[in-house]
């Protein structure tokens, strides 16, 4: 890893939110006492982030810097912390892997190789077309359903491998496949059903 | 008042105190990497670790307040195991070169590793390596070595107030950096290399030149500015190695300016090592008799009010007082100290001084900068103010030019008529003054060097007055020089005497064919075209432009080759001393006017230092306070009268060449290139 500065050629020489965003920005930044906007650094890296389609260029990390009345290195110091924002170009879809232990004991591993062969990139690489970038995480926080693959902002949870070419397929198509458990499990519960306090069961139902 | 027992020992402290403080107190050693007592406490190297009963595991004692009944053991079994793991984690990843590292001999880490180091290494996977980084041109980066303390992310926010290093990415991967490879624009960078407690920054000038045992080591004091900060020399046979810091509260705590520290190259440049004469328009070496001779053969004669002298920045007390007795003996009043052409009144000491103090900042809680920009005319100074502002409570505003001074304050005017409208009562911020407790006021030579300096000075002191800044328990109006050797020219009396010429009086009469001998000692920062026809004789320690115009050059020793004695700004007297002898022929000030008094047959009545010390403790006993502040006097100084409304402007363009010294030096040229160059251009885009 090397500093912010990233090398890979595609470094924009200038960001400015739009002014949907740049409102947005101002809301989040109301929430927090005056003389506190710092605090507003993580929302508006997101928000910078989206804007600039999955990643961060420097130029953005500065932009937010400027709008906070930070010292632009506490920005880069949240900005390298945080694996969640991308330093570098992702692709549309950015299929990211839980291989954390829960999910690497349900077989994290076959989803990376499925996801390898399906679309013939290793482990942080861009498909040509600029489609797809894949990904390996720590921890998703979804270790009940594991394995877990997020795609954007969504969480696909159950994954097998053979789930894989269908979601990619569909994405491919500019569907969005449903969210969740991909074997049909209710949240998280255990997959033969409930155990205890059964009888409730009917009147939980959402 | 929490009393606790650490190793069988109780003992009573302040509130708030942490163990390792109170371990401290007790002389007990606690090993530490990130704690540094003028630092904020992160806790982060956990090398400090004590053992605490009733507590599960050791604790990290730097973090730790002291608390009533607490039992603290910091040599047991434990403590020494969970020590020794610590040192263990932190050598995973350092490498082991030692034998090519700048920090060997004076490393926090070598000489820990020695205490609780194993003497092997039991990690057998690959190190890691991290590319080092720019970090400007006197700090160099091995960041391979860093091990993560965040000292100098914490010295560079917090004492320097330039946040331009962080530390990006986090755990294994966690790197030290500036905000992408940029040069720190901080004139306290030097100092990153001493919180460094291992070889990862290091002094980029003295790489690779020196081992810390082979140096001699030097207690003096630091003349660049006029701070007088507290310095050792490091020599190795007749070479300066490196300038350090040392410790004093009241006037540089432990910290010292870039130029200070990196301008001693500039000492072996440039430098005049015998006598010259000039002869048909070219300067010729000659031998010290002959030297004399010219100058006799010139002199005598001359009528005394046709004669005059000036002092530069860098000249001792000493010189200066020998060349006014020698002025006297020559009967000529006109003589100067204030070669930049400040204009002050130095009838009242308290009217050019320092008073409250470098350290009496800290007890202000409204400041007033009159055209002064504290950041460049006195580094220290300016850390101290910022070290107020953290502390909270204080107003800070500005007469002058605006200027990035690390902290924020008050713009509130640019010129001379602020102070009246302050005087009157006019101007929004008098209401800020008079509500404040311990109002403090800085006056820089910005506010001095005009026309009307003496007016400004009157202006000043009745802006004081009003705003209560003389009280018997608080003197709160201070003068910030911006030379070391301009104080002590005023407490020894090289000013204009009865009748006498003042440096512009001085240049004036010499274009004007009124003066026919100039005597320049170390005067270099003066209009030389100006000198016209007359017969200068240059005595100094670099070819600067003194020197260039000079008819008979004689070749002092700088700071740092000579015993002398040097006022700060604060009028306290501190000594340099000598720590290499001067090159070649040069000999220490004192005695070259000494011998000149000789040959021009009015001889000073003094043949060693302690019988000239003597005579200038008789003519000022301020100097036998060494090291101390005498307290001035107060009572009415300047000269009221109408002021002119130019705005105040600071008289230093480049504070990292400001003297003879750190214009001959390499590494102040390359500071001015990386630092100054860009900085100007950016002016009127930035902020």
């Amino acid at each position: 890893m090397s500093a912010p500065a990233s090398d890979h050629g595609h470094e924009p020489t200038s960001f400015a939110f739009t002014q949907e965003n740049l409102e947005l920005a101002q809301r989040i930044i109301a929430k927090y006492p005056a003389g506190k906007q710092a605090s507003a650094c993580m929302p508006l890296l997101d928000v910078a982030q989206r804007q600039n389609g999955g990643w961060l260029p420097r130029v953005a990390m500065d932009a937010v810097a400027d709008l906070l009345g930070m010292p632009r290195i506490r920005v880069y110091e949240v900005a390298t912390f945080y694996t969640m924002y991308n330093k570098n170009p992702v692709g549309k879809h950015h299929i990211q892997v839980c291989t954390t232990t829960p999910c690497w004991l349900r077989g994290s591993d076959d989803i990376v190789h499925a996801c390898k062969t399906k679309l013939g990139i290793g482990l942080g690489e861009t498909t040509a077309d600029g489609q797809f970038t894949l990904g390996e995480v720590e921890c998703s926080g979804a270790c009940v359903n594991a394995p877990v693959v997020q795609i954007g902002d969504d969480y696909y949870e159950d994954v097998a491998p053979e789930h894989v070419d269908g979601l990619i397929e569909a994405l491919k198509r500019g569907e969005r496949p449903k969210a969740g458990s991909q074997i049909g499990r209710r949240s998280s519960e255990p997959l033969g059903g409930p155990t205890t306090l059964a009888a409730f069961t009917t009147q939980a139902d959402d | 008042m929490p009393k606790l027992t650490i190793d069988g020992i109780e003992i009573e402290v302040e509130a708030g105190t942490s163990i390792l403080q109170a371990c401290e107190q007790l002389g007990i050693e606690i090993p530490r990497f990130c704690y540094h007592e003028r630092l904020s406490v992160p806790a982060n190297c956990r090398m400090c670790l004590v053992e605490m009963e009733r507590a599960p595991k050791p604790v990290a004692s730097c973090a730790m307040p002291c608390g009533d009944g607490m039992v603290v053991k910091t040599n047991s079994e434990t403590v020494l195991k969970a020590r020794k793991g610590v040192m263990e984690f932190l050598l995973i990843n350092h490498p082991l070169d030692c034998p090519i590292c700048d920090q060997g001999g004076e490393c926090d880490l070598q000489d820990q590793a020695m205490a609780y180091g194993f003497d092997r290494g039991r990690y057998l996977e690959n190190k890691r390596a991290v590319k080092d980084k720019y970090m400007g041109p006197v700090i160099k980066t091995i960041m391979t070595r860093c091990i993560h303390c965040t000292r100098c992310v914490r010295f560079i926010n917090e004492v320097a107030g330039v946040p331009d290093v962080g530390a990006v990415y986090r755990g294994e991967h966690m790197e030290i950096t500036t905000f992408v490879e940029k040069a720190i624009g901080s004139e306290l960078s030097g100092n990153l290399a001493d919180v460094c407690p291992v070889g990862a920054l290091t002094h980029k000038p003295y790489a690779f030149t020196a081992r810390p045992w082979e140096l001699r080591k030097t207690e003096t004091i630091d003349v660049l500015d006029a701070v007088g900060s507290n310095i050792r020399v490091d020599t190795r046979g007749a070479e300066v190695m490196r300038v350090l810091p040392r410790v004093n509260d009241d006037i540089n705590e432990e910290w010292l300016s870039d130029k200070s520290r990196y301008a001693y190259d500039g000492l072996k440049r440039q430098r005049l090592d015998r006598p010259y004469v000039r002869k048909d328009g070219k300067l010729v070496a000659v031998s010290w008799a002959d030297a004399f001779a010219a100058i006799a053969a010139k002199v005598k004669g001359v009528a005394g009010n046709r004669i005059a002298a000036i002092s530069g920045d860098l000249a001792d007390v000493e010189a200066q007082f020998a060349l006014k007795e020698l002025m006297g003996r020559l009967g000529s009043a006109n003589l100067d100290c204030r070669q930049d052409g400040a204009r002050f009144d130095t009838s009242v000491r308290a009217g050019y001084l320092f008073n409250s103090g470098i350290a009496g900042i800290e007890k202000a809680d409204v400041i007033l900068l009159v055209g002064t920009n504290p950041r460049w005319e006195g580094t220290l100074v300016n850390a101290r103010i910022r070290k107020r502002y953290l502390a909270g409570g204080v107003k800070i505003a500005l007469i002058g030019e605006q200027k990035d001074l690390t902290y924020p304050y008050a713009h509130i005017g640019a010129g001379p008529d602020t102070l009246q409208q302050l005087i009157d009562g006019s101007h929004p911020f008098s209401e800020t003054l008079r509500n404040a407790k311990n109002p403090l006021m800085i006056v820089g030579m910005g506010a001095f060097q005009r026309a009307d300096g003496l007016a400004v000075q009157a202006a000043a002191r009745i802006t004081g007055e009003v705003y209560g800044m003389f009280r018997d328990d608080w003197s709160g109006f201070n003068v910030l020089h911006t030379a070391a050797g301009r104080v002590g020219g005023i407490e020894a009396g090289f000013l204009p005497g009865e009748g006498g010429r003042d440096v512009h009086g001085i240049l004036d009469g010499a274009s004007k064919g009124e003066i026919d001998v100039v005597y320049l000692l170390g005067a270099d920062e003066i209009d030389t075209a100006k000198l016209g026809k007359a017969f200068v004789i240059y005595q100094g320690h670099h070819g600067d432009a003194g020197a260039h115009r000079a008819d008979v050059i004689l070749p002092g020793a700088a700071y740092t080759e000579k015993n002398a004695v040097y006022v700060n700004t604060e009028g306290r007297p501190q000594l340099a001393r000598l720590a290499a002898f001067p090159p070649g022929e040069a000999r220490e000030d004192w005695k070259i006017l000494r011998a000149l008094s000789e040959a021009l047959g009015a001889t000073l009545p003094f043949d060693t230092q302690s019988q000239l010390r003597q005579r200038l403790l008789a003519a000022n006993p301020i100097f036998a306070a060494v090291g101390q502040m005498t307290p001035a006097t107060w009572s009415p100084f300047g000269v009221q009268g109408a002021v002119d409304a130019a705005p105040f402007v600071s008289p230093i363009t480049n504070f990292y060449m400001t003297d003879p010294i750190s214009r001959a030096s390499v590494t102040m040229a390359n500071c001015t290139e990386a630092l100054v160059g860009p900085a100007q251009e950016r002016t009127g885009t930035h902020g």
